[in-house]
């Protein structure tokens, strides 16, 4: 068993999905490795959040190789990934209850099991809403509750799917705050947004999707001051004043 | 009107004389139509969580069949039981035929149908909402199922109403597996028959007042049940 | 939510009386001495001195006849003397008795357009009936009413064919509901007795023949045979009948009474073939 052997670098290799016929990735080629957040930018029907599937075996490829570590996706590379989805998709009940439910598949020890719910409870400042049903919870709030059902499982490489791309301005905040701590922990971010602004507050590098393409694979530094194709200074150009 | 008026009268007599006839067929009204739900809920709720969450060869078919059979008539079903469990069938020998275990295995294929499609129908919808959750967890195949009962089971409960409904108010299946014996096996629907055929429409009626009043009574006392327990559920 | 498994089985288990020791069979009978009250009269009498539960299925006489044929139920209480007898021949049933008598009865619209009142030939009131296309019920239910009715109507010589809607109506029905929609229609019809009597709205059609002797209407009991379902509670059947034979059995007949009429006419007759079996 290669259980518990890390999943990163991960290569990706000519890639290609296609959904009811349509090619949405197109010999997509990229590379994660070590620490940081690495953000995949891009316009509305880019691919990304196909790619962001495609990463933790939601969608099938039709062509192209996926190297975790050198090893092909499989269960033990899923189990060392967490995917936070645009809607918290929370279960009809508590908020302890949505933790533990996410912790079962793992079949882990019942200590290891509370211990891993008080950190994370703490650390999400969610104590006082433990208890309560989840999904009378505030949007900001639900999101929380996703983030930590994600983290609760200690992935290796939490995917985000534009996790704050329906709460308000506050709530945006809290979860950013979250995830730059999370990202100084040691998990590697891999964050889908089409928000250029939280792109450049959260981005360590970027990956620049476009018509199911890699058009740029840089550092954030590289990509927010000198991008290489018209493309990707479309899109920044297109940015509203932060 | 005259009848009418007669019935209402008849029907509050029944109920506030807490007749002990009627008592008697009453109870054994609940208690076929509710063990027929029962079953029909142990083994209809987890085929409907099937046919919503899995696939497999077959399925389109078994879903159209089953929809289709939701509109099998009672006296159909009350037919296909009886020569199942006759002296004469293949069954003969539990001799079960004129008890009221027929009429709850007779009552029990009716709303199955019922339950197994109004499932398929709910959980389908929280399958699509949920299924990549599931898969990004890695969970079983088991799981999944046990979990969209338990996130559909306000629902469900609405579902097992419907078949309560529909084994409560059908008489031509117990009429013919139950045989309408006294005390045994006469039940709310084929007691309503006996009257008419005997041409005592006030009492007929009456009764049928009475099972409207008993009917209203499981409904809202689940109604109750269930806000009290979405009010915990949603906060 | 869901109930666990030993509550299943509990409520299995209560919804299958099972009283120890308990004696019992079960009767295949036609439904006029049901919804007359015949029954409701005499079975406690018999219980009373037996202790035998009796377990009543009422149905049209044939359909009894079918379900005895299966074995289900130990005996049968109906009246079509020929369906009996043909029941007996083949060996599906054993110890027929005739236990009571009464007639069936041609009734109709007081007006009476096909103008039959007072006839003593039921048969010519048939012929009467169908030259006039005055409008008839039928039970059309192959109950021992239904059986007799066609049979007058051979004997009449009157074919009826699928053309004779118009005013030949069967409905499918039990006695009551064909006196009712006879009564709602201004029909003739043919019933038993006893139905007639417990009929509410007897006012509005009249008893129009009566007492020709094709009019009788014979009710015979006889018992499953348990050697071809041996399964059958013949002791528990036969005790049953052995009663309604005897002087107690024929007396609670007697004294049944609609009104103050008389609804059936007790009348002990075995058959001589079978009487000495067992």
């Amino acid at each position: 068993m290669a259980l518990g052997q890390p999943i990163l670098p991960l290569e990706v290799r000519d890639l290609m999905v296609e959904i009811g016929g349509r090619r949405v990735l197109d010999r997509v080629s990229l590379t994660i490795a070590g620490q940081g957040t690495t953000v995949v930018l891009g316009p509305n029907g880019a691919g990304k959040s196909v790619l962001l599937r495609t990463l933790h075996g939601l969608v099938k490829p039709v062509a192209g190789e996926m190297r975790w570590n050198g090893r092909p996706f499989g269960p033990d590379v899923l189990s060392r990934q967490a995917l936070v989805f645009q809607r918290p998709l929370l279960l009809r009940r508590s908020v302890v209850g949505n933790l533990v439910f996410a912790l079962r598949p793992r079949g882990l020890a019942r200590g290891e099991r509370q211990r891993r719910l008080a950190a994370i409870l703490a650390r999400f400042a969610l104590e006082a809403l433990a208890d309560r049903p989840a999904r009378g919870l505030s949007g900001g709030e639900q999101q929380r509750v996703a983030l930590a059902r994600a983290l609760v499982l200690e992935p290796e490489l939490l995917l985000l799917d534009e996790p704050t791309a329906s709460l308000d301005p506050a709530a945006t905040l809290v979860i950013e705050d979250l995830l730059r701590r999370t990202a100084a922990e040691g998990t590697h971010l891999l964050l889908v947004t089409h928000d250029v602004a939280q792109a450049r507050r959260l981005a360590d590098r970027v990956i620049f999707l476009h018509g199911g393409r890699v058009l740029e694979e840089a550092p954030a530094s590289v990509f927010f001051t000198r991008p290489a194709t018209r493309e990707a200074f479309l899109c920044l150009a297109g940015e509203l004043p932060t | 009107m005259d009848e009418l008026t007669t019935a209402f009268v008849g029907a509050a007599a029944l109920i506030l004389g807490a007749d002990p006839a009627l008592l008697e067929i009453v109870a054994l009204s609940l208690l076929v139509s509710l063990s027929a739900v029962t079953i029909a809920a142990l083994l209809g709720l987890p085929l409907g969580a099937v046919l919503a969450a899995l696939r497999f060869p077959g399925r389109r078919v078994m879903i159209v069949a089953v929809n289709a059979l939701m509109g099998l008539p009672p006296v159909v079903v009350g037919l296909f039981i009886y020569l199942l469990l006759s002296n004469s069938g293949p069954l003969g020998a539990l001799g079960l035929l004129y008890t009221p275990s027929a009429m709850v295995i007779a009552q029990t294929v009716l709303v199955m149908p019922i339950v197994v499609a109004l499932a398929h129908e709910l959980l389908s919808s929280l399958h699509e909402e949920y299924d990549e959750l599931f898969r990004s967890l890695g969970l079983r195949p088991a799981a999944v199922l046990a979990t969209l009962l338990w996130e559909g089971r306000f629902g469900l409960v609405t579902v097992l109403l419907a078949g309560f409904g529909r084994a409560i108010a059908e008489v031509g299946a117990v009429m013919i597996v139950g045989g309408n014996i006294a005390h045994l096996t006469r039940v709310m629907t084929t007691a309503i028959a006996l009257e008419t055929a005997k041409g005592e429409i006030a009492q007929a009626l009456a009764l049928g007042l009475v099972l409207l009043v008993l009917a209203f009574t499981v409904n809202l006392l689940v109604a109750l049940f269930r806000q009290a327990a979405m009010r915990l559920a949603y906060g | 939510m869901k109930p666990s498994l030993s509550g299943l089985f509990l409520l299995l288990c209560a919804a299958t009386p099972v009283q120890a020791g308990e004696r019992y069979f079960v009767l295949q009978s036609t439904t006029s001495v049901q919804n007359s009250g015949l029954l409701e009269h005499i079975l406690p009498l018999f219980t009373a001195q037996t202790g035998i539960q009796v377990r009543v299925v009422a149905v049209g006489t044939g359909q009894a006849l079918y379900h005895a044929r299966n074995g289900d139920g130990d005996a049968v209480l109906v009246h079509d003397p020929e369906a009996e007898r043909a029941f007996v021949r083949e060996g599906f049933g054993v110890l027929r008795c005739e236990v009571a008598r009464n007639d069936f009865v041609l009734v109709g619209p007081r007006n009476d357009p096909a103008g039959i009142r007072g006839l003593d030939d039921v048969v010519d009131a048939f012929r009467r009936i169908a030259h006039s296309r005055a409008l008839f019920v039928s039970r059309g239910d192959d109950s021992g009413t239904h059986r007799r009715e066609q049979a007058l109507w051979r004997q009449a010589g009157i074919e009826l064919g699928v053309a004779d809607t118009s005013w030949y109506r069967q409905v499918g029905s039990g006695m009551t509901a064909t006196l009712t929609i006879a009564a709602n229609l201004s029909a003739y019809t043919l019933t038993d007795r006893a139905s007639f009597l417990a009929f509410s709205h007897r006012r509005e059609l009249e008893e129009l023949v009566r007492g020709d002797p094709r009019l009788e209407n014979l009710y015979a009991i006889a018992l499953v045979n348990p050697e071809r379902h041996p399964r059958v509670r013949f002791a528990e059947a036969r005790s049953f009948r052995d009663w309604l034979v005897s002087p107690e059995g024929q007396a609670a007949i007697a004294a049944f009474r609609l009104g103050d009429e008389r609804a059936f006419t007790p009348a002990a007759r075995c058959d001589a073939d079978t009487g000495s079996r067992r």
